[in-house]
């Protein structure tokens, strides 16, 4: 059984936006939502930017009540806001608590990369190291289990169907949206949230700096900080927030005349096995091309069919590779590689949520008729010079837009590939 | 600290943990905390810690596996603070 999945809602929360209307207009503002973080300087980070959602906490307190804020982390926050957003934004009400009513039909695959460290941070090990394990109270194991998100959503939304959250390094949030949409065309749900989130912590970072593929170069210019695709790119910034779709199958949407932003066309998920140049950290080039290829077969489609890349494009030496890697598997020489840009230019690396916000940034540019800016590569980079026509400086109306195709890279060689097409009347 | 001080500041503890506001408005010292505010189990043992922290008090776990009413819980903290 294979049916047509669709996305009918939207939710994000993004460093320089916390609305789906709000990152459309970032997005096509080029607006970066990096800042200078003051504890990164105090505790002597050789990066000091990064991408952290702004007045989250005023949106919590209308979203959750008290007893469920107590344990909610940064990841908790953003992911449960963004999943009620799209929930709502496909025409669903947040059902109350006293009804009974589970929906059965429904479920989440919604993951994250490193996940609750700041709760583990500030009290797991300072209270078990001082033999305070007794003080902790109940809330700990809640916001530092993997599945913590996801237990959370499902009892805000009274999900029944699949609840779970998948990791998968950086290709998290792309390969949730494949996991949900695979159940769909299963036919083992109706409606799927699907996406990712990563909470901001200087203890998720950490690791990252000491590891120096964090951008040193540009603490005091914030904005200009993350730069794919340029000579200058010095590594990336660190980002956080959550991006997530809602799923459902085309046959659902359209006995509820829903309204239809896009098709899930299809995609593929891979590992390179950390062989032919493949590492913990760098991607096996064979690995990326086979898994851009498998998505394309499995979404009925041929490269010239894609209109657009969102690539995972992270301001470090994988750019160049990655650019060519692009090229290859759509077998196109360089003056010809669809318009390609980067998120992560405007909003930072989101980690294990990148793959969740940066799908939505994919149907928000399929659905306004635009390719946003790659900002910050003003001096592409050599290697990608013959590429660099593609790469849009400004926002670039394209009414055209119908296919484009996003992927993500992630430590332990894992890469993630889909494809969206924007809904029109006459693919019923 | 009077009687119905100590009342007023239990029921300020567990005034976030509530599920039921309805309850919560005429609530009693018979008021079952579970049942009838609907507070989630797990979380009693948060309420524990902060009426250790508000009264500055010990409560062994078995006296506080024995509260199920807002009563019990002033009974129990008087007998502390005594």
């Amino acid at each position: 059984m294979t049916r047509r999945v669709v996305v009918t809602g939207l939710g994000v929360v993004a460093p320089n936006a916390n609305s789906v209307s709000g990152f459309a207009q970032a997005l096509r503002e080029g607006r970066s939502g990096l800042r200078f973080i003051p504890k990164l300087q105090e505790l002597e980070f050789g990066c000091r930017v990064a991408g952290v959602p702004q007045d989250v906490d005023a949106i919590a307190a209308r979203y959750f009540d008290a007893d469920e804020l107590l344990a909610m982390n940064s990841n908790h926050r953003y992911g449960c806001i963004a999943a009620l957003d799209a929930w709502t934004d496909a025409g669903f009400a947040r059902p109350e608590r006293s009804d009974p009513h589970v929906y059965w039909e429904a479920g989440a695959v919604l993951g994250t990369g490193v996940g609750g460290l700041d709760t583990a941070g500030e009290r797991l090990v300072p209270y078990t190291d001082s033999g305070r394990v007794r003080r902790l109270g109940s809330t700990i194991v809640e916001q530092i289990m993997n599945s913590g998100v996801t237990a959370r959503l499902s009892g805000l939304l009274a999900l029944g169907n699949q609840v779970t959250s998948n990791s998968s390094a950086c290709s998290t949030g792309t390969e949730a949206i494949l996991e949900g949409a695979q159940r769909i065309r299963m036919g083992l749900a109706e409606r799927m949230l699907c996406g990712g989130s990563e909470g901001s912590s200087h203890y998720v970072w950490a690791g990252f700096d000491a590891m120096r593929v964090l951008c040193r170069n540009f603490n005091d210019a914030p904005e200009r900080a993350s730069r794919p695709m340029s000579a200058s790119a010095g590594g990336f910034i660190p980002g956080s927030g959550a991006g997530v779709l809602h799923l459902e199958s085309l046959q659902s949407a359209q006995a509820r005349c829903a309204r239809i932003y896009a098709e899930v066309l299809g995609g593929a998920v891979n590992c390179g096995g950390h062989r032919g140049g493949g590492s913990m950290t760098a991607p096996n080039p064979d690995g990326v091309q086979r898994c851009i290829r498998a998505a394309l077969h499995d979404s009925g489609l041929v490269p010239a069919d894609i209109d657009a890349i969102n690539g995972h494009l992270t301001a470090t030496g994988a750019d160049p590779k990655e650019v060519g890697a692009w090229a290859r598997a759509l077998e196109c020489t360089p003056e010809r590689l669809p318009p390609i840009t980067s998120t992560k230019s405007m909003i930072g690396h989101c980690l294990g949520a990148a793959g969740g916000v940066e799908c939505v940034a994919s149907i928000l540019m399929l659905d306004g008729g635009f390719v946003h800016p790659s900002i910050n590569c003003e001096d592409v980079h050599p290697e990608i010079a013959p590429y660099a026509a593609s790469i849009p400086h400004e926002v670039r109306a394209m009414p055209q837009l119908r296919t484009i195709i996003k992927a993500g890279f992630g430590f332990g060689d894992v890469n993630a590939c889909v494809a969206f097409r924007k809904w029109s009347t006459t693919d019923h | 600290m009077t009687h119905q001080e100590v009342f007023q500041k239990v029921v300020g503890v567990l005034k976030p943990y509530v599920k039921n506001e309805a309850a919560l408005s005429n609530v009693s010292e018979a008021t079952n905390i579970l049942d009838d505010l609907k507070v989630n189990s797990a979380r009693l043992v948060d309420v524990v810690l902060e009426f250790e922290d508000l009264f500055e008090i010990q409560i062994a776990d078995a006296d506080a596996d024995k509260v199920d009413t807002v009563g019990d819980a002033v009974s129990l903290i008087e007998a502390k603070l005594s």
